[in-house]
């Protein structure tokens, strides 16, 4: 792992010295989210000491200041994803928030009586349910891309599945609990045969893989800032604005109105159509130091440190006697799910937190894939830029430790 | 012995435990000890739906007191389940209504009633204290 300063970037995440009963923290569950470097928090406190006012309102100093800065935002996101228009970068709450946005307002534009929606059999809870709901109320039927064993989608029978009732696939680039990179190249460009548009949850993918929007050619993609450096509260829905401008409003209010009056209200242009009321300022103005340091690294060079990590987590875990890991797709990034024969992953999950480590378990909010597995969930250790060898050799003593205890 | 009695002697026993270690050894040996529960009783109507480690529960008023049998698919959660049993079952409904459960707390072992633990363990105490409550509404 050469030009990669493991040692300084550790060190510009202050929380990462604390201890967890009496231990150094060993934070891998950066699945869930993920710690915040000194720029982002220092950026917080300066948002409100300095900046803060309302955005898009007033004509005093304050405002323009926090305008510009949260607009920085979005102007330092389009080259992040690398979308073709500004205005076509929504800012949201977050994934989940971004995802029901695509489904309540794509849906009611476009979906209908016996028309279908295809996820798969990875998705998050976030990427189902919306759907869920909108197949529901619109009277369409929900179609899921089975999976095998190793954690890949089954190509051939998502091909099946795509015909003129399809009116959209909503899939995962990168599966939270398996680690599985899709294929989603692939899938779009099958999807687009048949001009089906695709939306990718990229909550897993943006902090691990450079992503390209119109090299992907996708339609909708969404993620979250907490999940990348950045604060919570603040997340991205990118949408092709042929799409967004035929799409209804999502909630109704301040800022995404031109015109109010009681007879008629004229909806505002994009991005602010989506974007009603006050969001979360002081997020989306630090979402953009988030973006700067993770660009002052080089997501090249965290994608090829982080596997190099998980590459090395894996052997490691694999000498365990009695561990399965669940999720053994080609490609992966980021996330190991295991388990230890004979012990619950509760009990090794408790164990592991006395030790200091901070791991998930449980079912990672995608219960249908542990009904796959027949289990009660998993442990997972999810890897981040700021993770180390030694992060990995702690783990793997304290799962040691938490079986002789348990067997 | 009283239900506060019990929970005086578990106190008693955890305070030889120095770190957590030793405190968990004893919860797992504990958990793992006793197979609390009929087979018939391990059943969706007895399950009680933690996010992570699921627990079922029985009970049945006998000769005035509540019996509790009970267990979890984590050792853990056994282990503490089986300490809710020996301080709650075998005393009236009234008595279990009542009873304040300090035990937890002075054991150091708090974090696990939490309900963002989301194990079964807390919603067990829950359900315990409610059969006690309708046992005693119907007596």
């Amino acid at each position: 792992m050469t030009h990669y300063d493991i040692q300084s970037i550790r060190n510009d995440f202050p929380i990462l010295k604390s201890t967890v009963n009496g231990k150094p923290l060993v934070y891998l569950d950066n699945g869930a989210t993920t710690q915040k470097p000194q720029v982002v928090i220092d950026a917080i406190a300066h948002y409100y000491t300095a900046q803060n006012s309302n955005i898009h309102r007033g004509v005093h100093h304050l405002s323009q200041v926090a305008t510009d800065a949260y607009e920085l935002t979005r102007t330092k996101l389009k080259p992040f994803i690398n979308a073709e228009h500004e205005h076509e970068i929504i800012l949201t709450k977050g994934t989940t928030d971004g995802i029901n946005i695509v489904a309540q307002c794509y849906g009611k534009a476009f979906i209908h009586k016996g028309d279908e929606v295809i996820i798969s059999a990875m998705e998050h809870h976030s990427n189902i349910v919306p759907w869920q709901i909108v197949c529901e109320e619109r009277g369409a039927t929900l179609k899921v891309i089975p999976m095998d064993e190793d954690g890949n989608l089954d190509l051939s029978a998502y091909k099946k599945m795509l015909n003129e009732k399809v009116k959209i696939v909503s899939i995962t680039y990168v599966s939270n609990s398996l680690g599985t990179v899709n294929p989603v190249k692939e899938m779009i460009d099958l999807a687009h045969e048949r001009n089906i548009p695709v939306l990718l949850d990229a909550a897993q993918a943006v902090q691990h893989i450079p992503i390209d929007v119109q090299a992907l050619d996708v339609d909708f993609l969404a993620f979250s800032g907490h999940k990348m450096y950045g604060p919570t509260g603040i997340g991205v829905l990118y949408g092709k604005e042929k799409w967004l401008n035929t799409m209804p409003p999502y909630q109704g209010g301040g800022d995404m109105i031109k015109t109010v009056t009681f007879e008629k209200t004229v909806y505002n242009q994009l991005p602010f159509k989506f974007e009603a009321g006050t969001p979360n300022i002081e997020a989306g103005i630090c979402l953009a130091n988030a973006i700067d340091y993770i660009q002052t690294i080089g997501l090249d060079n965290i994608a090829r440190y982080e596997n190099e990590l998980l590459e090395y987590a894996t052997r490691a875990l694999l000498e365990i006697p009695g561990l399965k890991i669940y999720g053994t797709a080609k490609v992966k990034s980021s996330v190991i799910s295991f388990l230890i024969e004979g012990t619950h992953p509760y009990d090794v999950g408790t164990i592991l937190d006395k030790l200091g480590i901070a791991v998930r378990t449980g079912h990672h909010c995608t219960q249908p894939v542990m009904d796959f597995y027949g289990i009660p969930g998993t442990i997972r250790a999810s890897i981040a830029l700021y993770n180390s060898k030694e992060d990995i050799d702690t783990l793997v003593e304290g799962i040691k430790r938490a079986v002789s205890m348990l067997l | 012995m009283t239900i506060n009695e019990i929970q005086d002697e578990l106190i008693d026993d955890f305070e030889f435990f120095t770190d957590w270690m030793e405190k968990y050894e004893h919860i797992i040996q504990l958990g793992k000890e006793l197979p609390l529960i009929d087979e018939e009783y391990k059943k969706e109507d007895y399950l009680i739906k933690g996010c992570q480690s699921q627990v079922w529960l029985h009970a049945e008023l006998v000769n005035d007191k509540v019996k509790f049998t009970a267990d979890s698919d984590a050792i853990i959660t056994k282990g503490l389940v089986s300490m809710m049993v020996k301080v709650l079952s075998g005393h009236t409904p009234e008595d279990i209504a009542n009873a304040d459960l300090y035990f937890i707390n002075r054991i150091g072992l708090k974090e696990h009633l939490s309900p963002t633990r989301a194990n079964g363990f807390l919603s067990m105490v829950k359900q315990m204290k409610l059969y006690a409550v309708t046992m005693k509404a119907r007596a």
